[in-house]
């Protein structure tokens, strides 16, 4: 299978500059690929190796066979029974983390883009300076403050502090798509009879579909992965998200790596569907930016 | 320059301060119109609504413990005080006593070690696959969403399967450098005190590039096409168009990504924990590990409140003085 070239001239610069694709011959744009293909392999190796270990149980602490030779799923029965409870209360917060945030955020982020408040570049400012604020300093904070009054070790106190993350994450984007909305949209709205609320409800959350979803998943992910907060704010086995129970998995003296790794891809789905199913959404909520 | 920015700022604070209380809230109707002036302060409670209950989640989650922790920082606030609800106020004892010790000289040095060496390693390769992104070939959409998969995995999972790699006599790692025939010996990545920072470093580094090569390939696609034609004609090409054209142009794009970088960095928790857990001998121990021992290992969160103080006040003097540098930059 030879390679013919296509077009003549060939200006190749690269080091940042474009390369039309029509002006490439398709022998030189595979080996593109090819070297794309290696970086990602290297990129991935660490996941590949935890799906890898979690495949081939029983193996002791040992070296693990670079290939799942022979796949045994003895890892994820163990990784269910002992972690099970913990995969469901790591549904449960992050869920509530999602509901929460995006109530919080979406009227804050309209609010923000859209009705004339002079100070609202400041209350920006203020959203992109919690940027800076060290979990730890929180989490210092709140334990005291939830040990008075008894939201330690409970899903609301959990699901609170880890919307942390979420909140202004969520501000930030719905408030870039919430700019874009044409005020006559509202205003229409508003002139036939819809009070703010209304308006809100009914014209502007649906036409931001796409953000809200955007800052949603990001919302769940954030809260799916936090770690800090659920070893700082629980101090019993009631309330134990699975990224502590992980944690815990791998401070005890490791005789088995394959439920470890199990409970870790376990811990890794909820990014990978996000990435097959939210690569849509992130880039409808960019093009959909311009409203008719 | 930057001063007069930064008068510009306070002006427009304090211009801000003056000015919202009249737009905040309408004054009592000034005989005219008294209808339409209470439907317009009825309207602007409306609006203020809207953000209300972010302000006070705000304030509850961030304003609070900032303070909170200011407080704590001078307080002796120990186990003791969750029973009797006593925290006396100890002066400067707390940060006497966490500055003193010769522990946080390690952890300073550390964290100063692990952020720079996070940036740099993630900086200089996300941009250098951000650019090897720009070139058109099959599959490359595919390749480029397939690299966020690390950056959105749970840290404590990669922190888990790093330290399976990363493990002296069966890890990854060390079997595949056997294969090579100048390396001698199983180098003890997590568990040596000369190479631990180095290890956890580099699986920083693993973690952030998917981030820095995300943001900065946006940046490149900001960057019109034209200027690398009109450029290649006055003979700019390769090295030369990304020395004048792209590193010139990306800059905005940059400061975003180093701030945050830095920012988030020096915070960093999850990965030193599930990796080291500040070990062996302290040689991983950063500020905010530290601060997590000192509070929640020892019990002592005025110390712990102390360090993460320290920490805060890092973060701020490097956005001030990296923001302050960068603009004398671009202003010459």
């Amino acid at each position: 299978m030879s390679a013919v070239p296509v077009s003549t001239t060939v200006v190749d610069s690269d080091a940042g500059a474009p390369v039309s694709s029509s002006g490439k011959p398709a022998a030189h744009r595979w080996i593109s690929t090819a070297v794309g293909v290696v970086i990602i392999a290297f990129m991935l190796f660490p996941l590949y190796w935890m799906v890898n270990v979690s495949l081939q149980s029983g193996g002791g602490a040992v070296a693990t066979p670079w290939f799942p030779a022979a796949p045994s799923l003895d890892g994820y029965v163990q990784a269910f029974n002992d972690q099970g409870r913990n995969l469901v209360t790591s549904l449960v917060v992050s869920l509530g983390s999602v509901v929460l945030s995006l109530l919080i955020a979406a009227p804050a982020a309209y609010a923000l883009a859209q009705f004339r408040i002079r100070w609202a570049t400041w209350v920006l400012f203020g959203v992109l300076i919690t940027q800076m604020i060290p979990g730890i300093v929180v989490a210092n904070a709140l334990y005291s403050a939830f040990s008075d009054i008894g939201l330690l070790n409970s899903l609301p106190g959990l699901i609170l502090a880890d919307s942390t993350a979420g909140v202004p994450f969520a501000i930030i984007v719905m408030r870039a798509f919430m700019g874009s909305i044409p005020p006559s949209i509202v205003e229409a709205a508003r002139v036939d009879g819809a009070g703010q609320l209304r308006a809100f409800v009914s014209v502007v959350l649906p036409m931001s579909r796409n953000a809200l979803i955007t800052a949603g998943l990001f919302t769940f992910l954030f809260a799916w992965g936090d770690f800090l907060f659920a070893l700082t704010l629980t101090t019993t086995e009631d309330v134990r998200p699975v990224t502590l129970g992980l944690y815990q998995y791998i401070g005890t003296y490791v005789s088995d790596w394959s439920p470890i790794m199990a409970t870790a891809v376990l811990s890794s789905l909820p990014a990978i569907v996000l990435l097959l199913v939210a690569q849509r959404y992130v880039a409808a909520g960019v093009t959909g930016g311009a409203v008719k | 320059m930057s001063t007069r920015a930064d008068a510009g700022t306070l002006a427009s604070a304090s211009d801000a301060a003056a000015r919202q209380p009249r737009d905040g809230v309408q004054p009592p109707s000034r005989g005219g119109r008294p209808a339409r002036s209470s439907a317009r302060t009825k309207a602007r409670i409306a609006e203020l609504a809207f953000l209300v209950p972010a302000l006070v989640y705000l304030v509850l989650f961030f304003g609070y413990p900032v303070v909170k922790n200011l407080l704590m920082g001078f307080q002796e606030y120990t186990t003791k005080t969750f029973f009797t609800g006593e925290a006396p106020f100890v002066g400067l004892d707390n940060y006497t006593a966490v500055l003193g010790s010769s522990l946080f000289d390690k952890a300073l040095l550390n964290t100063v070690l692990f952020t720079a060496g996070s940036i740099l390693g993630q900086f200089v390769i996300g941009l250098a696959i951000a650019v090897f992104f720009r070139r058109s070939f099959p599959l490359n959409n595919v390749l480029r969403a397939l690299l966020l998969l690390p950056w959105l995995v749970p840290l404590i999972a990669s922190a888990a399967v790093w330290r399976w790699i990363l493990d002296t006599d069966y890890g990854a790692l060390n079997r595949a450098l056997q294969l090579l025939p100048f390396i001698d010996g199983n180098p003890a990545w997590l568990t040596s005190t000369s190479l631990a920072l180095i290890a956890v470093i580099g699986v920083n580094i693993w973690l952030g590039i998917p981030f820095n090569a995300t943001i900065l390939y946006g940046g490149l696609q900001e960057i019109p096409e034209e200027l690398y034609e009109a450029g290649a004609l006055d003979g700019a090409t390769g090295w030369r168009a990304f020395r004048h054209i792209t590193w010139p142009l990306l800059r905005p794009v940059v400061t975003v990504v180093l701030v945050l970088g830095v920012v988030y960095t020096l915070k960093v928790l999850d990965i030193i924990l599930g990796l080291t857990n500040g070990g062996p001998a302290n040689s991983t121990q950063t500020i905010a590990t530290l601060s997590y021992v000192r509070s929640f290992k020892e019990f002592d969160f005025g110390q712990g409140a102390a360090l993460g103080n320290v920490l805060v006040l890092l973060s701020l003097l490097f956005a001030v003085v990296y923001l302050r540098l960068n603009r004398k930059a671009v202003d010459e």
